[in-house]
């Protein structure tokens, strides 16, 4: 499965999906509690160091953080300006722990893992009406459907571009859209006709 | 989600829903559209998905779609514009608008399904309260909380987006309208 | 044995199938007929996917329309599009899907998903990701998917339209190989030139039915 996993045999990739999770959570709240720098900098450097504990470089780090350069830069700017140097690095640098510390379990744990964990846990929703069985079977169709419908996207791009519509959001959605819907109708009576109970 | 997985759903609602969910994952790999050059930024076709789920589906399998769709992107698959995914993005600052998107698909749906006389207006009215007040109502709160920058300052960044969104609101309209009529069983 | 008694069948107010009486019991039975003409929709009243208008159709004496769950184990489907069939994300996930839905065991699960993906050469696939196969990999997953439910009858909706000619020749052989009654819906006249009979639709009723020697050229010629 494509996923955003980075392969190794640490412990953190060893640890339960579901430890992580925790751990994540609560390492989150303690980053929205703390207000003060000098500890945010402490918990930035060490979450950076359990970088390279995970088998992972800190160049996977960065790239982490890149996508929302832009932002940081904006923010950093607006407090600066605003509010003064300390507090613009303290809002800077605790995204960027979030962010750091948020990546580090996406990067140690298998989606498939995570998803297993997922539902599992919802089993303790049965009594509130959730079916697991229901929640896997969509979860397995949207896994299946995403690469498809990439295709049927490339497709309708490709005829679009014949007519230089290739940009057009509506030349490629709407017809996109009605492959894809006709596609589900065939594949729910495919997943009846294979004896599956809805 | 209590009363989401109730015994009531079809085999073809659980399909809808994948596909919905899946159908804004493939969204996201459409190339940003500059509609105003450097001035205002790119409108990505993703948040178009939330739109449409909730106008095409409904608001219980649209809102399902969608949390299908976060909880995909939760667990690390790369399926926000740009290849993003994980927990990181979730919490970061746009974590707001994603994480309401259930809930914008949701009342999407709610107010389109309670919508009578099914004009073009009412329906982009409809889409627009959901994918725009709703979202935004939910996304700036967090951006403020998150870079500490108070409703102002947030609000004010937000602004940019405004036009291109507009946009997403009427092409999701039309495009949601079309496959209402090619599948009125929908 | 597949009967089907007066059935009619329209979509709001159009007629697809207009007062159909047949009974199939040969093990080899191709439906020809134009784009519309109703042989789709006749194919998907076998196994219940759909319920005549007006009439009956039984499946050994199993009425589609309050045993559908039971026609449904007994009749295998398989579609024009095997993305539109294939469920599951990975091959063997895919296989397994309709059998963990019919009860079968992990082991017997995995004996079987052993035994048909060696059958067509395709045991290095197993883990692959569905979305990677060829056309030809894809619908021949499909048809696997399919007979490890152990059907009594296979009917197949234009299985070979989307395929080029080396994948045709390879369903047609593997269709060719299967022990059950198979009742094949195509375009694709030379499937079916060795079937036991051939029935030609057109506007939604029997237009020609008997042995390919004698249906083909009918059809051919209504075609021209």
């Amino acid at each position: 499965m494509l996923d955003l996993y980075s392969p190794g045999h640490s412990p953190l990739h060893r640890m339960r999906p579901a430890v992580k999770m925790a751990a994540l959570m609560v390492g989150a709240t303690l980053l929205f509690i703390n207000q003060s720098l000098a500890a945010t900098t402490a918990a930035t450097l060490a979450i950076l160091a359990l970088y390279p504990l995970a088998q992972l470089t800190l160049k996977q780090a960065f790239a982490q953080i890149r996508p929302l350069l832009w932002i940081f830069v904006l923010f950093f700017a607006v407090q600066w300006y605003f509010s003064g140097l300390t507090l613009a690095a303290y809002v800077v640098l605790r995204l960027a722990a979030l962010i750091l510390l948020a990546s580090l379990v996406t990067l140690t744990t298998r989606s498939s893992d995570m998803i297993d964990t997922m539902t599992r846990a919802l089993s303790i929703l049965r009594p509130f009406g959730v079916n697991p069985a229901k929640v896997s079977l969509a979860i397995a169709l949207a896994l299946r459907f995403i690469p498809v419908l990439a295709q049927i996207m490339r497709d309708v791009r490709e005829a679009q571009k014949a007519r230089g519509l290739e940009r057009s959001v509506i030349a490629v959605a709407m017809p996109m859209a009605i492959r894809a819907i006709k596609m589900a109708d065939d594949i729910s009576d495919a997943i009846d006709s294979r004896g599956y109970r809805s | 989600m209590d009363t989401a997985m109730k015994q009531g759903f079809a085999t073809k609602d659980i399909v809808y829903i994948a596909l919905f969910a899946a159908l804004t994952a493939a969204l996201g790999l459409m190339p940003p559209i500059h509609f105003a050059g450097a001035a205002l930024p790119p409108i990505t076709a993703q948040s178009l998905g939330v739109m449409l789920a909730g106008a095409v589906l409904g608001s219980k399998r649209g809102g399902l779609a969608l949390l299908l769709f976060i909880a995909l992107v939760a667990v690390g698959l790369p399926l926000l514009s740009g290849g993003r995914g994980g927990f990181g993005v979730l919490i970061g600052t746009s974590g707001g608008f994603l994480l309401a998107w259930p809930l914008c698909a949701a009342l999407i749906g709610y107010l389109v399904e309670r919508d009578t006389d099914n004009s073009a207006f009412k329906t982009g009215l409809n889409v627009a309260l959901g994918g725009i007040v709703l979202m935004y109502a939910a996304g700036i709160p967090w951006m403020a909380f998150i870079g500490k920058l108070g409703m102002t300052k947030s609000l004010a960044i937000m602004v940019a987006y405004v036009p291109g969104d507009l946009v997403k609101v009427v092409l999701a309209t039309v495009i949601a309208r079309g496959l209402r009529r090619a599948f009125p069983a929908l | 044995m597949i009967e089907l008694q007066n059935v009619s069948l329209s979509f709001s107010d159009r007629q697809v199938l207009n007062d159909l009486s047949l009974t199939l019991s040969e093990r080899r039975i191709a439906i020809i007929g134009a784009n519309g003409s109703g042989k789709s929709t006749l194919a998907r009243l076998l196994n219940g996917l759909a319920l005549p208008t007006s009439g009956d159709v039984l499946i050994d004496g199993l009425n589609t329309r309050k045993k559908g769950r039971d026609v449904r184990r007994k009749v295998g489907f398989v579609f024009q599009n095997p993305d539109n069939q294939i469920v599951m994300p990975v091959v063997e996930e895919d296989l397994a899907f309709g059998m963990k839905n019919c009860g079968f065991s992990t082991a017997e699960i995995a004996a079987k998903t052993d035994e048909i993906l060696a059958r067509y050469d395709l045991s290095d696939l197993r883990e692959h990701p569905a979305h990677l196969l060829s056309g030809g990999q894809k619908q021949l997953i499909a048809i696997s998917g399919v007979l490890v439910m152990n059907p009594d009858i296979v009917v197949m909706d234009e299985p070979t339209t989307l395929l080029d000619l080396r994948n045709k020749r390879r369903i047609a052989r593997a269709v060719a190989a299967l022990s059950q009654t198979v009742v094949m819906v195509t375009h694709d006249l030379d499937l079916i030139s060795d079937y036991d009979r051939v029935i030609a639709i057109d506007e939604g009723r029997v237009f020609a039915d008997g042995p390919p020697a004698e249906v083909i050229p009918a059809y051919q010629e209504l075609m021209a």
